[in-house]
């Protein structure tokens, strides 16, 4: 054997457990996010774990079942999910380089997440007004932080959307931008997942 | 308009932290003028504030670690002093008020902007080049992180001459921490700079976990990396896993200091155990973070200066995999008198116990790899032995203090202050001094000088034990940790003993400067030409000291564990590569902006003076929203400045 052909043999025998030298800066890119996501998620999980144990801490104050109504939740759950399947078909559209079809499904994205947000702010809107807000129990305290840590991200990753909009109307769908639009996509997905929980956990086991 | 910042703030009626302010000012009023004399400020701002190469984070993180090192231990002495003097009618030179704040700011500094930025800053410098890259994952990133850190240290510093720190200790426990409590803007000046500098740290978790499994030369399997890397791995995955917990936490308190609410008040619902417990649950792992990196660095060293492999390279990659698992699972052994009940405490105790199993594992194949070994007694090996012996007991008080029943009598006594610095500075401040000394010929081209690095190793374990093992007897006969004065007179002479080993550490600390001074002065005879002074066996070594921007003209190509070791055994052919244009990041001044927005922001939030704090935020978003937009973020180094470069590292003369 030659010593090339002996070089491609072991090179071939460590690519499997990752001696194929550095990855690609997509593959980089992506990878990183995805692990400061599931830090973000960690984050999640400390405070879902404070309403665990507040949840039951109303002080005398309303509860749960008193507050919640699952008819707007159950809206807002919709308008969360289905903008995640827009989001979905925004980023086929644009690995397909069809930056028409993106443009729309980012803005029924953007409608579908603002609609989310309007909705979950006049629920809070609702709840302070009636006396119940974050300040009344320990129980109220871990709702509005946890649900509106939620909130803060949905706000941040609409803001994060019109930002990517304008990147992709003025410079078009080139490969950095791209990337940069893979990471704001696996974000709109993990508050897809981190909303499971808090409708769950808050809305589901809070409202019965 | 300025909140509740008043001249009141300013401390004009307590000469001690007046004059050490003063005299920190101008030091670095003096350095400053310096810098400006000499015309070294677009030097300064070109290579080092801007900088995105990982050598030069690397560096700036320990100079950081180092000099707060210094404030940490001034905090220490003060404190020991005091507790030396203060016994039965004296009342010593500390009122309680501000003895209070120097124990919290001591743990603070020591843990966050000493320890951190130590084991960050050796994993920064050394990482890339062990595993044969050219810089970490996110450049840019790490630049941010490091100014991120070094804006919470200037913070807390702040703290000094502008109003109290908290006086909460350094674990800021609720309802003491809480608005009731601790009305003023002490507990704030621990919570926001740990929030500025924990984003820093988190941001360093993704970007090392993602650069080591990621970004590795080829040929690099996982069971080829370097124990240091391994040890950066599982320090890094803990980052994640542990510090967004903190963060969350310290959301929480925050809320009930600025908005009244009830996550931990006495009132109102509220529950203070469930900070505790968030607190340890990022707090135990926060140990082992720290402790990981220092067994990486003891694992290269103790087998370059034995010069031998390391002993069963499997087990000890295992046993750091294992610590940082089990690091989950113990937390509540800080707190076995909360009265969780016996079933818990029984748990939490064992798993304690557990985790001696690993480490024990790891020292006994140190043992291994030196027995039989050639040994070089050069700075670095004596700090891990030094380490070995020392950590050992530090491990086995632990030990002790795991079993719940024993914790019972020794909660919050000196004994636990005794172990947990007989751990953390026999083995996180050995572990980073002697990377220090392990790695300094590589960052800048000349060894460090050894009789002066010889005598601050002494001075420090000498200085170790007697400044801590009284405290082991201390606490055994009852002396409770934070005392501001000492009722029992019997107490007096080992606490003598402590302070006279304070002393000896700060001559450690002194040779060290020493050290520093002798090796600049004489680096012309100290020179590192050969890019290997130890005969060492990993990738870091097998370039030039210091490296070239690019750290490797070619990417080596890894074929066993010790890399360069096996490149050294077989003999490296002596064939010029063909050069090729490499691509590096651009420097970039976000880091820096960014960190000089957080701070405004901080501060203000500190003080309640909100237009500053929107502000603040709102040039943030702004530099970030700039940067995201670029995209001409790489220059190249051509072909040709390479093969000078690399020409006139290996001495062969310009191209013809």
């Amino acid at each position: 054997m030659t010593i090339a052909t002996i070089d491609a043999v072991s090179a071939e025998r460590v690519r499997g457990r990752g001696g194929g030298g550095p990855a690609p800066t997509r593959i980089v890119v992506a990878y990183g996010f995805w692990i400061f996501i599931l830090s973000d998620i960690v984050m999640f999980s400390g405070l879902f774990a404070a309403y665990a144990v507040l949840s039951g801490n109303t002080a005398g104050g309303p509860t749960g079942s008193e507050l919640f109504n699952l008819r707007n939740v159950f809206i807002e759950t919709m308008c969360l999910l289905f903008s995640s399947y827009t989001c979905g078909l925004g980023a086929l559209s644009a690995e397909r380089r069809q930056q028409a079809r993106f443009l729309v499904f980012a803005v029924l994205t953007f409608v579908l997440g603002a609609a989310f947000l309007f909705i979950e702010i006049s629920e809070f809107a609702g709840m302070v007004s009636k006396g119940a807000g974050p300040s009344r129990s320990g129980f109220l305290s871990g709702f509005f932080t946890l649900v509106g840590m939620h909130g803060a991200h949905v706000t941040g990753g609409l803001v994060w959307l019109v930002y990517m909009v304008a990147q992709v109307i003025v410079k078009g769908l080139r490969p950095h931008v791209l990337r940069r639009l893979l990471c704001w996509s696996l974000f709109w997905h993990a508050l897809d997942i981190i909303w499971i929980g808090v409708l769950t956990l808050v809305y589901l086991m809070g409202a019965g | 308009m300025l909140g509740n910042l008043t001249w009141a703030a300013i401390p004009f009626d307590q000469p001690l932290p007046l004059y050490a302010t003063g005299a920190v000012g101008i030091v670095i009023l003096a350095v400053l003028g310096l810098v400006t004399v000499k015309g070294w400020w677009p030097y300064l701002w070109r290579d080092w504030l801007t900088s995105v190469d990982h050598k030069r984070i690397g560096a700036m993180y320990l100079i950081l670690g180092l000099v707060m090192l210094l404030r940490g231990y001034s905090d220490a002495i003060m404190m020991r002093t005091q507790q030396a003097i203060a016994v039965g009618d004296a009342q010593g030179y500390l009122p309680p008020d501000h003895y209070d704040q120097i124990f919290s700011a001591h743990g603070t500094i020591m843990i966050f902007f000493v320890a951190m930025p130590l084991v960050i800053g050796l994993m920064n410098f050394v990482v890339p080049l062990q595993l044969g890259v050219r810089d970490v994952a996110f450049p840019v990133l790490n630049s941010v992180s490091f100014w991120l850190t070094a804006s919470g240290a200037l913070l807390v510093n702040v703290s000094l001459v502008v109003g109290n720190f908290a006086r909460t200790g350094w674990m800021g426990y609720p309802p003491l921490s809480g608005l009731a409590y601790s009305p003023g803007e002490g507990v704030d000046y621990y919570l926001w700079p740990l929030q500025i500098s924990g984003i820093g740290t988190l941001l360093t978790g993704v970007n090392f976990v993602t650069t080591i499994l990621k970004l590795r030369a080829p040929g690099m399997i996982y069971f080829r990396m370097p124990v240091f890397c391994w040890t950066a791995l599982a320090a890094n995955m803990l980052i994640i896993a542990a510090f967004p917990i903190l963060t969350a936490t310290f959301v929480m308190l925050l809320l009930d200091r600025y908005v009244g609410m009830h996550f931990f008040t006495n009132d109102a619902g509220g529950n203070q155990m469930m900070y505790v417990n968030l607190f340890w649950a990022w707090g135990h792992p926060e140990v082992y973070i720290l402790i990981l990196p220092a067994f990486g660095v003891f694992s290269e060293v103790v087998a370059t200066f034995s010069g031998k492999g390391l002993f069963s390279y499997r087990s000890m990659v295992l046993a750091t995999l294992g610590i940082c698992i089990l690091s989950f699972t113990v937390w509540l052994h800080h707190f076995f008198t909360m009265g969780a009940g016996a079933d818990v405490n029984a748990f939490f105790g064992i798993m304690s116990a557990i985790i001696a199993v690993p480490t024990g594992v790891k020292i006994f194949n140190w043992l291994f790899t030196l027995f039989r070994g050639r040994i070089v007694f050069t700075t670095p090996i004596l700090f891990a032995i030094g380490f070995m012996v020392t950590f050992v007991i530090g491990g086995m008080t632990g030990v002790l203090l795991a079993v719940p029943p024993v914790d019972f009598v020794l909660h919050n006594s000196v004994f636990l202050v005794a172990h947990f610095h007989n751990v953390i500075i026999g083995g996180v401040v050995f572990g980073a001094l002697a990377g220090y000394n392990y790695w300094f010929p590589k960052a800048f081209g000349f060894t460090l000088d050894e009789r002066w690095g010889k005598a601050s190793f002494w001075c420090w374990l000498v200085g170790f034990y007697l400044a801590f093992m009284p405290l082991y007897v201390l606490g055994l006969m009852g002396m409770t940790r934070r005392l501001e004065h000492i009722p029992d007179p019997g107490w007096q002479p080992l606490l003598l003993v402590a302070e006279v080993g304070a002393i000896v550490i700060f001559l450690g600390i002194l040779c060290q400067i020493a050290q520093l001074y002798v090796s600049i002065r004489t680096r012309e005879v100290r020179r590192d030409l050969t890019g290997d002074p130890w005969n060492a066996r990993t990738l870091e070594w097998s370039t030039s000291s210091p490296p070239p921007p690019y750290n490797f003209a070619v990417l080596p190509r890894v074929e066993t564990i010790d890399a360069f070791w096996e490149m050294k055994r077989r003999g490296v052919a002596a064939v010029e590569p063909a050069y090729e244009t490499i691509e590096m990041p651009r420097n970039s001044p976000i880091g820096f902006v960014i960190a000089f927005f957080a701070v405004i922001a901080g501060f203000s939030a500190i003080w309640h003076i909100w237009w500053l704090v929107i502000l603040g935020l709102l040039a943030i978003a702004v530099t970030v929203l700039t940067f995201g937009w670029s995209e001409n973020r790489e220059r190249e180094v051509p072909a040709a400045d390479v093969a000078r470069m690399e020409r006139a590292r290996l001495g062969l003369g310009r191209p013809a």
